[in-house]
């Protein structure tokens, strides 16, 4: 059995749910209150690394493995790009060509939601990658001499 | 309130020291988060939510990984004397800054009333021309939407390059044959040192 105790396990399988809903509920209304993409995207990784933690790398290598991790950082990232190079069809770079409505909804702002969504999934996915390349892959070479040993 | 802003920067200043002062890393790292959460109810009495909001989920998850990364190697600690000529030029050039910060900060404005030109043309304009009723992400994904880019950029490819260096090791760790098709090092041909370290 990998990963805590079975209290840790628990409290983890309750809140995962909420911690991850924050985390999106900070993306989305990032352009009404305080928050964005980025606090957003690194409550999410957060949520991944408390899995990880709890449960042990196979359970949270199975949800999110490395390599999508971070093919979801590098479609973040283009995305970002993309939604600037599409402010062309207005005029110039990083125009905000989305047709603006009145404040305080949760369209109103153009293109910033758009690019809260694109940061948050980089953010999460890079996040996420670079915590399993300090924890999990850096065990390897002593795994490795303890697995020799023990043969 | 002002009496609790200033013991919050004083106890900022002292976690500081003893993070750098202290032998124990582990104990290094907690007075390193200490400081980090003063830090972000500090950006609170300032009036940037959105500050304190990055800062406080930053601050945790830098505790976790530096945690989980140093905790395995807790025993490093600094047993020799140090240096004497780097601590007595280090203490003339922080002397030398310090002057010189005194004379350069007289001729900046009070603190607390920034010159309100591009700043207040923001706080007219912003929520009209952008639709977000947050003025700061207004600034910065449409205002200054090509800085932000160039922040994502420093942070993909700083990600990238952790990525990558780390990722070196653990890349084997799939395939059961490596060990006919490449040969993983025996334990004897490692380099000594990373023998050494890892044990």
């Amino acid at each position: 059995m990998e990963g805590m105790t079975f209290i840790v396990k628990t409290i983890t399988r309750l809140l995962i749910g909420a911690i991850f809903l924050f985390g999106i509920y900070i993306t989305f209304y990032g352009h009404l209150t305080p928050g964005g993409g980025f606090a957003g995207g690194i409550i999410i990784a957060c949520g991944y690394i408390l899995i990880t933690l709890a449960f042990g790398k196979k359970v949270s290598l199975g949800k999110l493995s490395d390599f999508w991790a971070s093919l979801i950082d590098n479609i973040g990232a283009l995305s970002f790009w993309l939604i600037g190079i599409l402010g062309y069809t207005g005029g110039y770079f990083f125009m905000n060509f989305i047709e603006k409505a009145k404040p305080f909804g949760l369209f109103s702002s153009g293109t910033i939601f758009a690019i809260n969504i694109a940061i948050c999934i980089k953010v999460a996915a890079s996040i996420f990658a670079v915590f399993l390349a300090l924890t999990i892959f850096g065990k390897f070479i002593s795994d490795m001499i303890a697995s020799e040993d023990e043969d | 309130m002002l009496i609790l802003f200033y013991s919050l920067l004083i106890f900022c200043v002292v976690g500081s020291i003893i993070a750098i002062e202290i032998r124990n890393i582990l104990a290094s790292v907690i007075a390193a988060g200490a400081v980090g959460m003063a830090l972000s109810i500090l950006f609170l009495f300032l009036g940037a939510p959105d500050i304190a909001i990055t800062q406080v989920v930053v601050e945790i998850i830098c505790l976790i990984v530096l945690i989980r990364s140093t905790v395995s190697l807790d025993n490093t600690s600094i047993t020799k004397h140090r240096d004497t000529f780097a601590i007595l030029s280090s203490l003339i050039f922080f002397g030398l800054f310090l002057v010189f910060a005194f004379m350069a900060f007289q001729g900046l404005p009070k603190f607390g009333e920034p010159l309100m030109r591009v700043s207040s043309y923001y706080v007219e304009n912003s929520t009209r021309q952008t639709g977000a009723s947050n003025i700061i992400m207004g600034i910065i994904l449409d205002y200054r939407a090509y800085d932000t880019l160039g922040e994502a950029t420093v942070i993909f490819t700083s990600i990238l390059g952790a990525f990558v260096v780390l990722r070196a090791k653990g890349k084997k760790r799939k395939e059961e044959f490596d060990q006919v098709k490449v040969g993983i090092p025996e334990k004897e041909d490692l380099p000594k040192a990373l023998v050494e370290a890892e044990e």
